[in-house]
């Protein structure tokens, strides 16, 4: 007979052999790992393999010029006549938010005031130096390129824009002080990839119109653009010269330096997104190496079999890696199939925010899935496969004989190994993949060092004596735990890790989602009104005072920059973390009270007294003094205008922002600020059906802006919302692959734990003395998972809330009380089962089939 | 017996027949002074000890004794899945001991057939599969012709897609028999083929078992404790306390 078959024949007989296995159940649970995390990587990388083809195609118009400069406050002329004096062709833009109100003709009609807020984009001649706008006559229609921007007396907008005022082409539009005549449907601008996520839609006006609607008052909010385009060698120069004027809150973007800038948000997402899908990829893993255990439990004597009857170690190793091999290509094929259908949806719910037409994406994230499929499934699943060759052919004579056992710690570092690298490479930081790398085997690590420990003391000799004198089912319970104290400790650490992760995926992702987006009460305030000038004061609290609607407190608001702590010049790269950064960058909103406001508290220090002198001390915020550092006793200096002033932090106080009221992070007493130039801010609730007040109100005062925060939060909360969803579904692999862990882990101990009820009931226990025994043992196991399982969920749910939303989340009651018993009821459910399965079968056949 | 198994020569013998043919019985399984000693604690155990054996093509020899007499440990001595302390074991003319692990699952898959009390079928396979099994190890592309062919002579034509846990006792041995048989061994070892199943059947099993046996010319060499069963065979090796006391 041929004794070395062919490369053919042993591939056809680890086909043979997947189709058996796979019939006898033996594969289904790696395979649905495998499937789970492969769907769940490639959903994420398809996804932003088009995000990124899509900002490759745009590169080129991108910023709408080869440079350009960023201001939050006017620039000063000399440096656009420096654009053109350097030979280069220049524009200007302003962009800042705006309520658009319908015009009068929609009014009468009988539809109500509508109101919207928008994202105005005041456009100079000759912008955008490159790329092209496009228009179109009507929503839907195609469009084309616009040879310039918007005439003087006409606005383009959004379709958004046309759906939410009810304002199509030829009809007017209210802006600030001015009416205008929507010309065209906006359909693409450049630097629209750098507003992938913006909330406002868009209106764009000519330059020349926005001094008459009378918004731009000292105080508003306004971004100043600069473009310039040209030779390169010119430009070169021309940067050059400019970079040394810049100020504070001034800076220059190219492309080379600005798309990274742009693409930072969609970046973050991107690896928000990439990050929970390899979390669905180690857990699956997890599920892998689990399911590879049993498969490998239940193979040994076949194995061994297969040995007598002539396989070779090598052989029975090529076969077994081979046939794992075919299913792993399988599942990997299967799993990039539902990851290409994955990514569609997930494209599909951010559609909205996207803004740009995706191209299909490429084949090689598939690749990427197939990479971490192969990687978990030779990573988790080769190790336990390698015990299989060694199975001693004695093993058919004597059961005991079994493989040589290799220490988990050993034969998974190489699993270990590649997934830290595969996480590196996810989350492109090094410090970060093995953060979350080390993080999770250091918490499968502690919570089998727990288990153990908790197990041991539970079953050991005193505990045990004095549970077990009470009933013999007890006792027996607790000597079984002692006995598996290893094993279960493994079981309960998967069971727990399985756990954390489907509970961190239901209720604390629940409450960060809420938190995230609490809604205001009901009378809490809905409109803003900004940049009231002290002269209008007066006429703004009679007005208030006119339409019957209570006049609010008006706040004195200066800008201020921070330029030194404690004498200490300030530069945002000694703040660690993007939001201090932000922070200390930005200018600030200085405001000044005699007194404390009513809805704020004082949490340290104490407030200025009243009195004659100019008191140097300023009242900041908590959070924001935990966040920079500050402490009681720091001295601030901060530059208003051309002028500065320096006091110290004498008092902290406590905020709660979701009230919708005024707040400010830095308040100081009047005799400080008051001779500043100030604008006023007020917050007011203003009753349903009121609207057309705010109308009076902006007719009145063209230049104030009347944010209706109702809307923005909606507008928010529904950009929120499509993100959420894109994520949760994203979660959704997560989840699947902690409930494949848990189910995993446990059957893991099934097979051992049916023969040893077997053996009871054959030497004479009862049915109820079998199942009280492993009800114990469950029962212990359960709460020790459960337990486990709720403080490592609250605890990385903290982690999560001050690291990555940056709020405070109190632990949630209802996690404190589901997980253990969900922990319970895992294992008292699983202790039934598996009680109904030894019970219904005979001893005899039990028996039979294992040995 | 024993003085005349001392003096059969390594290979092969010439004897002559009544027609004066000469007649080449080759010996299919040979060992020498095969003793096992494992560790107890701190003393040594001795479970067998100079045993001398040898048999030739289409011999049926059962080696009785009583439990722990170490007939097992010979057995699987005897197939190379045991490591014997001293001595030696040749099968088919190859010195096992000379032979790593992987050469002796080789000569096991090409010469020797197992039986166990045990059955030892592989649960997530069909009969017909479990018969294929050693054949496909082999690289054989007509298993699934000859398995077929070897179960309908066992008499379990009918069974063919059944799997173990839905045949009774005597039909999964009837299985094990079948893949036993279907590499046509040139040596059948058997623990204790009838240990686990009841009179009728286990009389059914060894009937069958004899009657391969003489149609395939296999050597055979059973495990037994049942007297009545080792005398239907040619010659009976008895154990006790690790020694051939007959």
């Amino acid at each position: 007979m041929e004794r070395s078959p062919s490369t053919s024949a042993r591939l056809r007989l680890a086909l043979r052999m997947l189709a058996r296995d796979w019939r006898a159940g033996e594969l289904r649970v790696l395979a649905a790992a495998l499937v789970v995390a492969v769907a769940s990587v490639t959903s994420v990388a398809f996804f932003a393999d088009r995000v990124s083809q899509a900002l490759v195609r745009d590169a080129h118009q991108l910023l709408g010029a080869d440079l350009v400069m960023v201001s939050d406050h006017a620039w000063d002329p000399v440096m656009r006549k420096a654009i053109v004096e350097h030979g280069l062709r220049d524009a200007e833009a302003w962009n800042f938010i705006s309520m658009v109100r319908a015009g009068d003709a929609q009014q009468a009609q009988g539809e109500g005031p509508r109101n919207q807020l928008a994202g105005v984009k005041a456009v100079s001649a000759g912008y955008p130096l490159r790329g092209r706008l496009r228009t179109a006559p009507k929503p839907g229609a195609p469009d084309a390129p616009a040879a310039e921007g918007p005439a003087r007396g006409t606005v383009w907008i959004e379709e958004r824009l046309v759906s939410a005022l009810g304002a199509p082409v030829g009809t007017r539009v209210r802006v600030g002080r001015s009416t205008f005549t929507v010309a065209a449907v906006l359909t693409l601008e450049p630097e629209r990839s750098a507003s992938f996520f913006n909330i406002a839609p868009r209106l764009m006006m000519n330059l020349d119109d926005v001094a008459a609607t009378g918004l731009i008052q000292p105080g508003s909010r306004v971004r100043y653009y600069l473009y310039a385009a040209g030779a390169r060698p010119a430009l070169a120069e021309f940067e050059a010269w400019a970079k040394k004027r810049l100020g504070r809150g001034q800076r220059i973007d190219t492309l080379e330096d600005g798309r990274p800038r742009v693409r930072e948000s969609i970046d973050r997402a991107q690896r928000f997104l990439g990050l929970t899908a390899l979390l669905a990829a180690v857990l699956a893993g997890v599920a892998v190496a689990l399911g590879t255990r049993r498969f490998v439990e239940r193979h040994l004597d076949g194995c061994a079999v297969m040995r007598c009857l002539g396989a070779g170690q090598g052989q029975l190793l090529a076969l077994y890696a081979t046939e794992f091999t075919l299913l792993g290509l399988a599942a990997c094929a299967l799993g990039s199939a539902l990851g290409f259908a994955a990514q569609g949806v997930i494209a599909g719910t951010l559609a909205d925010l996207l803004r740009a037409e995706l191209p299909p994406p490429t084949l090689w994230p598939a690749l990427r899935g197939f990479l971490v499929g192969m990687v978990l499934l030779l990573g988790f699943a080769l190790p336990p496969l390698v015990q299989l060759k060694n199975v001693p052919a004695l093993r058919v004579m004597r059961r005991e004989a079994g493989a040589p056992k290799v220490s988990a710690a050993a034969s998974y570092a190489l699993g270990l190994g590649l997934l830290a690298i595969l996480l590196v490479w996810q989350a492109g930081d090094v410090e970060l993949g093995l953060t979350i790398v080390g993080g999770f085997a250091g918490a499968v690590l502690l919570y089998a060092l727990i288990a153990w420990g908790a197990l041991g003391l539970l079953s050991s000799g005193a505990i045990a004596r004095r549970l077990g004198a009470r009933s013999p089912a007890l006792r027996y319970g607790l000597a079984n735990l002692r006995r598996h104290t290893r094993a279960n400790a493994v079981q309960v650490a998967s069971l727990a890790l399985g756990l954390t992760a489907v509970l961190l995926l239901s209720f604390t992702r629940n409450d960060l989602v809420d938190a995230w987006r609490r809604a205001a009460p009901p009378d809490a305030p809905n409109r803003f009104v900004l940049g009231i000038q002290p002269d209008q004061l007066e006429a703004v609290k009679a007005f208030f005072a006119e339409q019957g609607i209570a006049v609010p407190d008006l706040y004195p608001m200066v800008r201020g920059r921070l330029t030194a702590v404690n004498g200490v010049a300030v530069d945002g790269k000694d703040y660690a973390g993007e939001r201090a950064k932000r922070l200390v960058e930005r200018a600030f909103n200085l405001s000044y009270a005699q007194t404390l406001p009513s809805h704020n508290q004082l949490a340290a220090g104490r407030w200025w007294p009243r009195g004659q002198g100019v008191p140097r001390e300023l009242s900041v915020e908590e959070g924001i003094a935990r966040t920079l550092g500050w402490k009681l006793g720091d001295a601030l200096t901060f530059s208003v205008g051309s002028d500065s002033f320096t006091a110290r932090i004498t008092s902290l106080r406590r905020l709660r922002w979701d009230s919708m009221k005024v707040n400010f992070f830095v308040m100081a007493p009047p005799q400080l600020l008051s001779n500043y130039a100030a604008s006023f801010v007020t917050a007011f609730h203003l009753a349903e059906g009121r609207e057309v007040a705010m109308n009076a109100l902006a007719a009145q005062f063209p230049n104030l802006t009347v944010v209706d925060v109702g809307a923005a939060v909606r507008q928010a909360q529904a950009v929120i919302d499509q993100l959420i969803t894109a994520v949760q579904f994203v979660f959704l692999f997560a989840l699947g692959a902690g409930v494949l862990v848990l189910y995993s882990a446990l059957v893991a101990t099934e097979d051992e734990r049916r023969r040893e009820a077997a053996l009871m009931r054959v030497v004479g226990a009862s049915r109820r003395h079998v199942t009280g025994s492993q009800r114990v043992e469950f029962l212990a196991m359960g709460v020790l998972a459960g337990a486990l399982a709720t403080a490592g969920a609250a605890a990385l749910g903290q982690l999560l809330a001050r690291r990555v939303f940056e709020l405070d989340l109190p632990p949630s009651a209802m996690l404190l009380v589901v997980g253990p018993l969900a922990g319970l009821a895992l294992l008292s459910l699983n202790a039934w089962l598996s009680s109904r399965k030894v019970l219904r079968a005979s001893p005899a056949l039990t028996l039979r089939e294992e040995t | 017996m024993l003085g005349a198994a001392k003096a059969v020569p390594a290979a092969a013998m010439a004897t002559m027949d009544a027609n004066q043919r000469m007649i080449e019985t080759t010996t299919v399984l040979e060992a020498r002074g095969i003793g096992k000693t494992v560790k107890s604690g701190d003393r040594d155990l001795v479970i067998l000890r100079d045993i001398d054996l040898a048999v030739t093509q289409g011999d049926a020899v059962a080696v009785i004794g009583a439990s722990g007499s170490g007939k097992s440990t010979l057995l699987a001595i005897l197939a190379g899945l045991d490591q014997p302390s001293t001595g030696q074991v040749r099968i088919d003319g190859a010195d096992l001991s000379a032979l790593d692990e992987d050469a002796r699952a080789e000569l096991r898959g090409r010469a020797v057939g197992f039986v166990f009390q045990s059955f030892q079928l592989l649960p997530a396979l069909t009969a017909l599969e479990n018969v294929m099994l050693p054949l496909e190890i082999a690289g054989d592309p007509a298993a699934e012709d000859a398995a077929r062919a070897m179960l309908e002579r066992v008499g379990l034509a009918e069974r063919l897609q059944h799997y173990p846990k839905h045949l009774s006792g005597g039909e999964q041995q009837r299985v094990a028999l079948a893949r036993a048989f279907v590499v046509r061994p040139k040596l059948l070892l058997a623990d204790e083929p009838t240990g686990s199943l009841d009179a009728e059947s286990g009389a059914g099993v060894i009937q069958l078992i004899f009657d391969l046996n003489r149609e395939s010319g296999t050597t055979l060499v059973m495990v037994t404790h049942d007297e009545s069963l080792a005398q239907r065979c040619k010659r009976i090796v008895r154990l006790a306390a690790g020694r051939i006391v007959a």
